[in-house]
């Protein structure tokens, strides 16, 4: 181990037994970590690993409560953001710390701790940006931005602090294809100028890109140190989740060219219901028995408006706009649609996809009280407790949903945890049409490779699933064709077999739906 | 003196408590904290600022124990708010209540004094000006005063770096937090510039525009003022425009009703309230309006991890 880091010269942060403990739950559990000088260290772990917690008290945001942390060899103490950044480290967020209201350069001078006038900062600010290829307008309103371009204003106003070490969060969660070949080209530049970065990720491929060296983190201690390059990427999975992850399988689509259209969207167009949303763009897309198809796209882009007008949160003036087994649903409410044989899973889990306060029990019952009524409701109406129970029982142990109790609320659940519960509350009703917004987000790989595998095998059972994801190599996984969304427009469908991570990306960014061009080249 | 200029003068004076009321309550909301308790705090200030006034005879001192008490009352709603994270929204009608029932006790035994007298500014020359020399350069110090603390908000808000910060704590208070920003210290000292604002305001009333006490007195003021924050969609010179076009109502309800123009006075009184869901309606309308003017975190609670 001594050996490998004096290779990379003299370590520029040593983290020796760094704890911290939140209740009873130790997040951070002893970490040892040293990063040298001008190396791209890359920390990798599941969900709920520990990572952000490690960064954040790297930053100054948390205290820890037991270990140490050397900055150049000296023991320092990092109270607080202010101080972290006098000491030389910088941080772009995973969720970034940005001001809507504020305009890029504005963010920029919330963050220099000095009274240097705005002026100054936007023209500096515009300086760097240049300068590195991230060009940015000082006086634009973040919430105007597109997320691509709030990262630029994150690693500017990163960079104009002359930071030592560089710590990114996860940062291509958000971004294109194209954006993240942009960002990676602005780190190498970053190493060859002798800066060094920690790099946080649980994408394995771009860590063996960049990275030189990986600490591993699973339940909140180090499993392992790494050469990434020298690793596959199953082999980084089994340090992360610390077994085997289950790889997922998709059989080829039998008869797809004759099966039947289960869902059809025809022209559907929608005005932006709030001054905040996406209007939607005569969207056309029909789904066929037997298949999954992705809808692909950078958020923000009308997904969540999409999936709205799918689902019927929001019924559409045009009944035949939505088409759900030939019958035009459009007018249908979401229990109108349900009992046409539809079955949907919102984006956001508490508060959408169940209520946080109810037990796994009852949010059974209310997604299913109309679909399900014989099954669920006697006489009356009235409640059969012991069979919603049971079948709640039943879901549970179909998707391996690991909990404290019995019967627990749905908001006591882990995020993965309560997401495998919902997908598996309407997988058991074998719905003929599935829609999916973000089925795996914030999930971990162990739970994510068993929510896609269910999702294949019920379209191969017969059922259409269409899934609306930002996480391009999930749909790469499960799609028999990716579309794409980009400012309320659909693009036609490519078939897996034609589809590539460039065509996707490029698509995503705002290319002509339908029309994909060569690749641009990369300046 | 003309009538016109008459009628502009008790204009200004209706529309000065409003003003610094609103003001003071505009610092709070940026800051992301809603504070229902402007008409608590206003009489609270009213009631004390009355009695010190009495007492020592300055009115000058009762301005202070005014905008003391002011800041006391909101230092309380802040440790509540802030520090035990209630409700904003109750713990701020929790305040206005107490305001109203603590100071008609406290002020029990000042019902029917004539209040200390405030002298109106002189310039000689200036003031003796025909038509406009009273409205300019005769008016009471407080008046002036509103215009400056107008003045000096907007340019604290939109041109120093404290200004800057305290919005982006009622843009974003967990970025800010991440920045290293002390969320919970920046909302205490505004809920404080906002209470010590209403205390003035309060006091004003009983020492300026009616100089002596009666229950209640600030009748609703305190609720104009904080819907004159959204009429002006959180901007300190609309403030201005809004707390004089409301000025200007109260007092053409009182000419029209002694004029005989029979305008019922509950629907010229609803007139703020009506005109501020115009605006509210028609900013949230625009996208970009209410991004850039609306606070995102306002009335959403804080708790910062360590």
């Amino acid at each position: 181990m001594t050996a490998t880091l004096e290779t990379h010269g003299a370590n520029l942060l040593e983290v020796r037994g760094l704890t911290k403990i939140f209740g009873t739950l130790k997040a951070c559990d002893g970490i040892d970590l040293t990063v040298g000088k001008g190396e791209i260290h890359a920390l990798l772990g599941e969900n709920g690993a520990g990572k952000s917690t490690l960064v954040k008290m790297l930053f100054g945001s948390l205290e820890p409560n037991a270990g140490e942390i050397r900055w150049n060899g000296e023991p320092v103490r990092i109270a607080n953001p202010h101080a972290a950044r006098k000491l030389g480290i910088g941080m772009v967020f995973q969720h970034f710390s940005l001001f809507d209201a504020l305009t890029a350069a504005e963010n920029i001078a919330l963050s220099l701790d000095d009274e240097t006038p705005i002026a100054t900062i936007a023209a500096k600010a515009k300086a760097l940006s240049y300068s590195y290829g991230l060009p940015l307008d000082p006086y634009s309103l973040v919430g105007d931005l597109s997320v691509g371009e709030r990262q630029r204003i994150e690693i500017i106003r990163c960079l104009l602090q002359t930071p030592e070490l560089i710590i990114l969060d996860e940062p291509t969660s958000v971004l294109t294809p194209q954006e993240a070949d942009k960002l990676f080209e602005t780190l190498e530049r970053l190493r060859a100028e002798g800066k060094s970065i920690l790099y946080i990720s649980h994408r394995l491929e771009e860590v063996k890109r960049m990275c030189d060296r990986a600490t591993v983190l699973r339940h909140g201690k180090v499993v392992g140190h790494c050469d990434p390059r020298k690793e596959t990427a199953s082999s980084l999975a089994r340090m992360m989740v610390g077994s085997e992850v289950l790889s997922v399988v998709r059989p080829p689509a039998e008869g797809a060219g004759k099966a039947a259209t289960l869902l059809e969207i025809r022209n559907l167009t929608r005005k932006p219901a709030t001054p905040f949303s996406i209007p939607l763009r005569n969207i056309n897309l029909s789904v066929k028995a037997g298949e999954v198809i992705g809808i692909a796209g950078v958020a923000g882009n009308g997904q969540g408006e999409f999936f709205e007008a799918v689902s019927g949160e929001a019924t559409q003036p045009d009944a035949v706009t939505v088409r759900i087994r030939d019958k035009d649903a459009g007018h249908l409410s979401i229990t109108g649609r349900r009992m046409l044989g539809a079955a949907f899973v919102p984006e956001e889990r508490l508060g959408h996809g169940a209520a946080p306060r109810m037990k796994l029990s009852e949010n059974l019952l209310l997604s299913r009280y109309a679909t399900d009524r014989k099954a669920f409701l006697g006489s009356f109406g009235l409640v059969q407790g012991s069979a919603i129970v049971k079948a709640a029982q039943r879901i549970i142990e179909a998707m391996d949903v690991r909990k404290s109790a019995p019967d627990p609320e749905a908001a006591a659940l882990s995020g993965g945890n309560l997401q495998k519960f919902i997908i598996g509350r309407e997988l058991d009703r074998q719905p003929a049409v599935m829609v999916v917004n973000q089925p795996t987000w914030g999930v971990d790989a162990g739970a994510a490779a068993r929510i896609r595998q269910a999702l294949i095998e019920l379209a191969r059972s017969g059922s259409a699933v269409l899934v609306i994801s930002q996480d391009l190599d999930e749909l790469f996984e499960i799609s028999d064709s990716i579309a794409v969304m980009h400012n309320g427009e659909l693009s036609k469908p490519l078939p897996i077999a034609e589809a590539t991570l460039e065509k996707i990306g490029l698509l995503m960014g705002g290319a002509e739906p339908g029309h994909v061009e060569p690749v641009a080249e990369v300046a | 003196m003309g009538m016109l200029e008459a009628i502009l003068i008790t204009i200004a004076t209706a529309a000065t408590p409003l003003l610094i009321a609103a003001v003071g309550e505009l610092v709070v909301e940026r800051s992301g904290v809603l504070n229902l308790g402007v008409e608590g705090m206003m009489v609270m200030g009213a009631v004390t600022g009355f009695a010190a006034a009495l007492a020592t005879g300055s009115p000058w001192l009762g301005f202070l124990a005014a905008i003391v008490v002011g800041a006391l009352f909101s230092l309380l709603f802040a440790f509540l708010t802030l520090t035990l994270v209630t409700n904003q929204v109750a713990t701020g009608l929790a305040l206005t209540l107490l305001g109203l029932g603590l100071s008609g006790m406290l002020g029990e035994g000042f019902v029917g004094f004539p209040g200390v007298k405030l002298a109106n500014v002189y310039i000689p020359v200036l003031t003796d000006i025909p038509l406009v020399g009273k409205l300019f350069f005769g008016q009471d110090p407080i008046f002036y005063l509103s215009i400056l603390l107008t003045a000096g908000v907007a340019y604290f808000l939109f041109r120093t770096r404290a200004g800057l910060t305290l919005r982006s704590v009622g843009d974003n208070h967990a970025s800010a937090h991440a920045l290293g920003i002390n969320v919970v210290l920046i909302r205490y000292l505004a809920v404080m510039f906002g209470g010590a604002c209403a205390g003035l305001a309060g006091g004003y009333l009983s020492i300026v525009y009616t100089p002596q006490w009666v229950e209640n007195m600030t009748a609703g003021r305190g609720w104009i003022a904080l819907a004159l924050v959204v009429f002006a969609s959180w901007r300190p010179w609309r403030v201005l425009a809004g707390a004089y076009l409301f000025g200007a109502v109260t007092i053409g309800q009182l000419h029209a009703q002694a004029l005989g123009i029979g305008v019922p006075s509950q629907l010229l009184s609803s007139l703020p309230y009506l005109a501020t869901i115009v605006v509210l309606v028609l900013i949230s309308r625009n996208r970009r309006l209410t991004m850039v003017n609306t606070p995102a975190s306002l009335g959403r609670p804080f708790v910062p991890d360590r």
